[in-house]
Parts: structure tokens; C-alpha cells; sequence
């Protein structure tokens, strides 16, 4: 962004202003995230910076909070992250299986009634959570499926599968119909050019919607805390007790370890819709 | 011609037009087939439950059911003055059943809502009634109007009357601190004790400050990153990219830590020399920290859909205008803003729609001044346990949203929501 020699002072200045400003806003976004490592490796039990810390003193640093995440007593974060594993894996299995079908259909141009559909199936990502926590509580209670596993992993569907939708919808727009026609004119049934056409083509955003199904999951807490019983306890219900009731420096071990895998999920993420790109023959 | 054309048969000897149509419909059912599995399914556990939060919210069954002969005699009663003998009597009979089902409390309670002082009366007529001491031979009437003073008030008797239609609108009229008052009429609380209408008028003031907020700071990045090369734009897309993948409530934890009094931005203030040490603000459990954390947790949702419209936009119209003898300021403001008013719309509606239905954030860092109406529906579902006017204030909450989303689809379409 460097100006050419001849611009006025003024607009000189306004360009500074202007990269100050966004320089701002992007320390904004980023810089709390990393207040959490420093204090997570804290030695004493406040949440604070402290005098030793801010000193670089090695004995003011510890991994005592990540000891006290794995091996404290009664602590309940293992069963926590068990939890939330199975719901969120199977919740984005279920919510690839039934968005990817549901996007092949309204890709088509024959779908009858598209916008409307649309809309409903795109409406859990809108409607506000404590709204379809209440329902599908409801729901739940009514069919004996609150505080289990399957309920849990039923609501989270409901919440993945939008995503699931529009990324795969979003691929299939790019996507060239002929190729399917050839299959089938070169004697293949549909469920064979599926699998080995449409699938291995569409495949970057049925996995990124996949991603967004999963971390959907993984970091849900509205509407697991009407369903969840006490077994069913996850990371982000823990989190959220934790929160309310006492900030302790190791719901900073576990922010840490969650922010590290949301950046693998990035990665991931990132390096998916260049590849979907590069298929679509997108070039930016 | 005409004749012509509709001869024209497929090898099987059917018209041309009718094998079409076949085939037209075959696919129509194909492409149907492969929503419905998803479709139904939402439909079961999604739109019908919320259906159902409907039918709870009006819901007033209950006492329809608990009084029946009672209701039944009402009819006929004008409810100008005390109801006759028969009411009485209907009266007496439904609540000695009520009494063996033990279910008089409730009655009671419900009863209560609807005018205060009934539920000591009900209870000492249960005294009467479980030790038999009504004689059902003689006047009910007179007998029952002896237990208590209220139940010759002829108020009460038209209390009861008002609750006889199994559905009520009570609830809603609640939600905006209305009620009915003994006329059936329907009246405001007490200016001093609308709580209801504060937390809305709150969400929405919240809404709107947080959506401008993140118009304000999330406009510039996003033409800082359609603007600049793809190799730097990357990089700072990470910025913008790493806080929309990370769990809410790490990042809602993160604030509370920065903001807390001995936190790290106080601790800037006192260097800099704006606060003095022992005066350190609050800045957490107020609105203060609901709008500093929700507005850098939503600004992603505002960059994305602005960088995605102004990636579209060439830069070759900028310099197009200052050619032509526009100033920067002008060609900013005549060519590029226009051109990015649906990102605009697009990001400023997502961030509202998210931003009026937020529960976590202002849970956490809100405090008392900074929740919103989100957390009076969680407080009602888990401590209240009135789950009729959680349902309520929920389905008013959601008309509003259905509103926006509406507002959303025209503009910008649901299908055109971009993911990172």
C-alpha cells in the first residue's frame, strides 16, 4: 500500500489515520486470544500478570494448571472431552450424511419449492439458540431422549447441518453437470457416479462443512445445558460453570488446548477451499 | 402446424409432450426425495417442537379442566353480581374432587395469578372441606360464603370466570407488562415495576450499537484485505479468520481476564496515566463489557460477507473516478461505497440477527445492566420453571428474528450466506 510520490499531504495523513485504525481493529480481534497463553503456564492462582511473570522470571512459570487438567482429582474435564468428542464426531457425521443429500437435491433445477425449503433448512443457523434449546428440549423431554448421548447428538445435528448445506451448495454451484451426464452415458447408475464423480469433486466442501458441523458441536453449550444431564457433562458446559462460578488458571489450560486446535481446524479449513477452488477452476 | 406438433411420438408410441412431463416429474420427485430425509427431519424435531412452544405459551388448560361443572353453571351467570346458588354448589363439587386428587394447591396458585388473596382463601375452604364441615343439605352457598370474607366479593367470583377459556393471551401481555385487569380490560404495570419492556428495549439498544460497531471497525479491514495483495491479505485474514474458529467461550473467558479490575486494559489505563490506581473502573458485569466482547466476537461475521463484496469490486473504477476529477474522498463515497451496500446489508443484518438473540456473553460478562432477553427465557426455563412464559417471551423474541431473516432472504438470499 505504499502512495505514490505525489499525493497531497492531507490524504497522506488520512492514509495513516486509516492503517492506525485498521491496525487497531486487527489487535482487536487477535490479541485477547493470546492473553490466555502467558497466564495459562501461571505458577500462582491468580488470574492476574504477576510481578514475576511480567519480569520473565522462569519460577513464576509452571505447567502445574496443565497437570492439574489432566491429573487433578475428581477433576471432570476427561470425561468432559469424551464427551464432546463422540457428540461432536457423530453429530458431523449425521450432519454430512443429511446436508450433502439435502444440497444435491436443492442443487438441482428441477427441486420444486427451493426457496422456501431453503430457508427452513438454512433457519436453525438463524434462529436464536435459546429459542431452539427450548424446543428442542421440548422435544427431547417428550420422547424420553433428554440427558442422553443420542439427544444431544440429535440437537447438534439440527445445528451442523445448515452449514453442511451451504457449503456443499456452494460447491455444487461451480459444478459442471456434464460430467455426470458422461458417467451415465458411459453406462454408470447413479449411485456409481456418485461415488465416483460427484463425490471425490464435491468433496472439499462437504468436508469443510464438516469442520463448521463439527466445531458447531464441539463448542455448543445453549442447548446442551437444557439437555445435558450430569453424565453427559462437556467441554464447554465445564467451561461454562467455570466461568460462572470460579475463574480457576486451568480453564486457562483448557482455553489454550482448545485454541490450538481451533488453529489446526483453520489450517485445515483454509487449505480445503484452495484445493475446492483449484477444482472448481476458481482462480483468484 | 399445431396438429402438427403435438403427433410427434416417442419410439414407444407415446406423445412426445405427455413423455416430457414424465420426465420432468420423475426428476422434480428425485431431487425431492434427496431434501426429504434432512426436511422431515427438521421438521419432527425442530418446527413442530417449536409449534409446540406455541401451544404452551397459550396453553390454560388446566384450570379449564379443574373446574368444569363450575365453568359449565358460569355461563349462565352475567358476572354483574354475586353468582347464584348453582355456581356455588358446581363450585363446592369440583373442588372436593380436587381435594381428593389433592390437587387444591395448584388451584390455588393458579387462581392467585389471576387475583392476589386467593391462595389463603382456597386453603381455608380446604380446611372446611376436608373435615366435612360443609353440609351439602343446606344452602352451599351461604356456607362458603362464611369461610372468608373474599368469597363474598363478588371480584373473585368473576377472577375465576375470566380463567374459563383453555387459552390465554395472559402470557404475552406479561412479555410487555401488560395484564388483564378485573374488567378483563387490558392495562400496563406499575411504571416502576416494567421489567420486560426494559430488557427488550435493551436487547434491541445492544443489537443496534453492537451491529454499528462492527460496521464502524470491520469496514476498514475488510477493504484493507480486498485491497491489498494476496500474500499480505492472507496473512491478516488469519486475524480475522482464528477468532471466528475459536470457541465462543474462550474467547468470552479471555475478556473477562482482560477486563477484570486488576485485568490487562486496567492496567494500561493506570500506565498511561488515565485512571488512577486505587479508582480502577468497572468495566465488567455492566453493559461496558457486554458490548466490548460481543462486538470483537461478532466482527468476524461482518468482514466476511464486506471482503467477499468488495473482492467483486474492480479497483480499476476508483482510479476510473479520481481520472475523471474526483477527489479520493469523492471517488470513495460516489463509486466504491455504493457499490458495497449489499455487503454492507449482508453483514449488518447477520451481526443484528446474532447479536438479539446472544446468551452466553451477556451471561458471563453482562452482570446485572447487561443482559438481555435471552437470559430472562434461560432464567424462566431453569429457575422459574414458568416454561409457558419462557415459551412466550421466546416466540416474540423469534418474530422478531423471522422478521429480519425475511428482510435478509430478500435482500441478500439464504443461499448466498458466505462461510469463511
Amino acid at each position: 500500500m505504499a502512495l505514490p510520490s505525489y499525493t497531497e499531504t492531507r490524504y497522506r495523513i488520512w492514509h495513516y489515520i486509516y492503517i492506525a485504525i485498521c491496525t487497531f481493529v486487527f489487535f482487536f480481534l487477535i490479541a485477547p486470544l493470546f492473553v490466555i497463553f502467558p497466564l495459562s503456564f501461571n505458577a500462582e492462582e491468580f488470574l492476574v500478570f504477576s510481578e514475576g511473570m511480567k519480569n520473565l522470571d522462569p519460577d513464576a512459570f509452571s505447567l502445574r494448571w496443565y497437570k492439574d487438567m489432566i491429573y487433578g482429582t475428581k477433576n471432570p474435564w476427561g470425561l468432559a472431552a469424551k464427551n464432546s468428542f463422540i457428540i461432536a464426531i457423530f453429530a458431523t457425521i449425521g450432519s454430512i450424511i443429511l446436508g450433502t443429500l439435502a444440497a444435491l437435491g436443492l442443487s438441482s433445477r428441477h427441486m420444486p419449492y427451493k426457496g422456501i425449503i431453503m430457508a427452513t433448512l438454512i433457519s436453525p443457523m438463524i434462529v436464536p439458540l435459546i429459542i431452539s434449546g427450548v424446543a428442542i428440549f421440548f422435544f427431547m423431554a417428550k420422547v424420553g431422549l433428554a440427558a442422553t448421548h443420542a439427544g444431544i447428538v440429535l440437537a447438534h445435528i439440527i445445528l451442523g447441518t445448515p452449514f453442511v448445506v451451504i457449503t456443499v451448495t456452494a460447491t455444487l454451484s461451480g459444478f459442471d453437470h456434464s460430467v455426470t451426464r458422461a458417467a451415465a452415458s458411459l453406462g454408470s447408475n447413479p449411485v456409481n457416479t456418485f461415488m465416483k464423480v460427484t463425490l471425490p469433486l464435491i468433496l472439499p466442501g462437504v468436508i469443510s462443512g464438516g469442520l463448521f458441523a463439527f466445531v458447531t458441536s464441539f463448542d455448543e453449550v445453549v442447548v446442551v445445558l437444557f439437555l445435558a444431564g450430569l453424565e453427559n457433562t462437556t467441554i464447554p458446559i465445564q467451561m461454562w460453570t467455570g466461568l460462572r462460578e470460579q475463574l480457576s488458571p486451568t480453564i486457562l489450560a483448557v482455553a489454550t488446548c482448545l485454541i490450538i486446535l481451533s488453529t489446526l481446524i483453520l489450517i485445515s479449513a483454509e487449505l480445503l477451499r484452495r484445493r475446492s477452488e483449484r477444482l472448481r477452476g476458481i482462480n483468484r | 402446424m399445431s396438429s402438427e406438433t403435438k403427433q410427434i411420438l416417442t419410439t414407444d408410441g407415446i406423445p412426445l409432450e405427455v413423455s416430457l412431463k414424465k420426465a420432468e416429474k420423475k426428476n422434480k420427485i428425485k431431487a425431492f426425495l434427496l431434501v426429504a430425509p434432512l426436511l422431515l427431519f427438521l421438521i419432527i424435531t425442530y418446527v413442530f417442537p417449536i409449534g409446540e412452544m406455541f401451544s404452551r405459551s397459550i396453553d390454560d388448560k388446566m384450570i379449564t379442566n379443574m373446574l368444569p361443572k363450575t365453568f359449565k353453571e358460569m355461563e349462565k351467570w352475567d358476572g354483574q353480581e354475586l353468582p347464584p346458588e348453582e355456581v356455588f354448589t358446581a363450585f363446592y363439587y369440583d373442588f372436593k374432587v380436587l381435594v381428593e386428587k389433592q390437587e387444591h394447591g395448584k388451584l390455588g396458585q393458579r387462581l392467585n395469578k389471576e387475583k392476589n388473596g386467593f391462595n389463603s382463601i382456597t386453603k381455608k375452604l380446604f380446611r372446611q372441606v376436608k373435615r366435612n364441615k360443609i353440609d351439602e343439605s343446606i344452602s352451599i352457598k351461604e356456607q362458603i360464603m362464611k369461610v372468608h370474607k373474599r368469597w363474598r366479593d363478588v371480584e373473585y367470583w368473576q377472577a375465576i370466570k375470566r380463567t374459563a377459556p383453555p387459552y390465554t393471551m395472559a402470557k404475552y401481555l406479561k412479555g410487555m407488562d401488560m395484564y388483564y385487569a378485573a374488567d378483563g380490560s387490558i392495562t400496563q404495570v406499575e411504571e416502576d415495576r416494567r421489567i420486560h419492556r426494559i430488557l427488550w428495549l435493551r436487547t434491541l439498544e445492544i443489537a443496534f450499537f453492537v451491529t454499528l460497531f462492527c460496521f464502524l471497525m470491520g469496514y476498514p479491514i475488510a477493504h484493507l484485505l480486498a485491497t491489498l495483495p494476496m500474500k499480505y491479505s492472507n496473512l491478516l485474514m488469519i486475524c480475522v479468520l482464528l477468532p471466528f474458529w475459536t470457541s465462543l467461550l474462550v474467547r468470552t473467558a479471555s475478556w473477562m481476564i482482560l477486563l477484570q479490575q486488576q485485568g490487562v486494559v486496567n492496567d494500561f489505563f493506570v500506565m498511561i496515566g488515565l485512571v488512577a490506581d486505587d479508582n480502577r473502573p468497572e468495566m465488567m458485569y455492566n453493559k461496558v463489557g457486554t458490548y466490548v466482547a460481543m462486538t470483537q466476537i461478532l466482527l468476524p461475521f461482518m468482514v466476511l460477507p464486506l471482503y467477499s463484496v468488495m473482492k467483486t469490486i474492480s479497483p480499476s473504477l476508483m482510479r476510473a473516478g479520481k481520472s475523471l476529477g474526483g477527489t479520493p474522498f469523492v471517488a470513495f463515497w460516489k463509486v466504491y461505497f455504493p457499490l458495497t451496500i449489499p455487503g454492507i446489508g449482508a453483514g449488518c443484518l447477520l451481526v443484528f440477527i446474532l447479536a438479539i438473540g446472544y446468551y452466553i456473553t451477556p451471561a458471563l460478562v453482562g452482570g446485572a445492566s447487561g443482559t438481555l432477553i435471552s437470559n430472562q427465557i434461560a432464567f424462566h426455563m431453569k429457575q422459574t420453571l414458568d416454561w409457558s412464559f419462557a415459551s412466550a417471551m421466546g416466540l416474540m423474541l423469534l418474530s422478531g428474528v423471522l422478521v429480519i431473516y425475511w428482510i435478509y432472504n430478500k435482500l441478500v438470499g439464504v443461499d448466498n450466506i458466505k462461510l469463511g
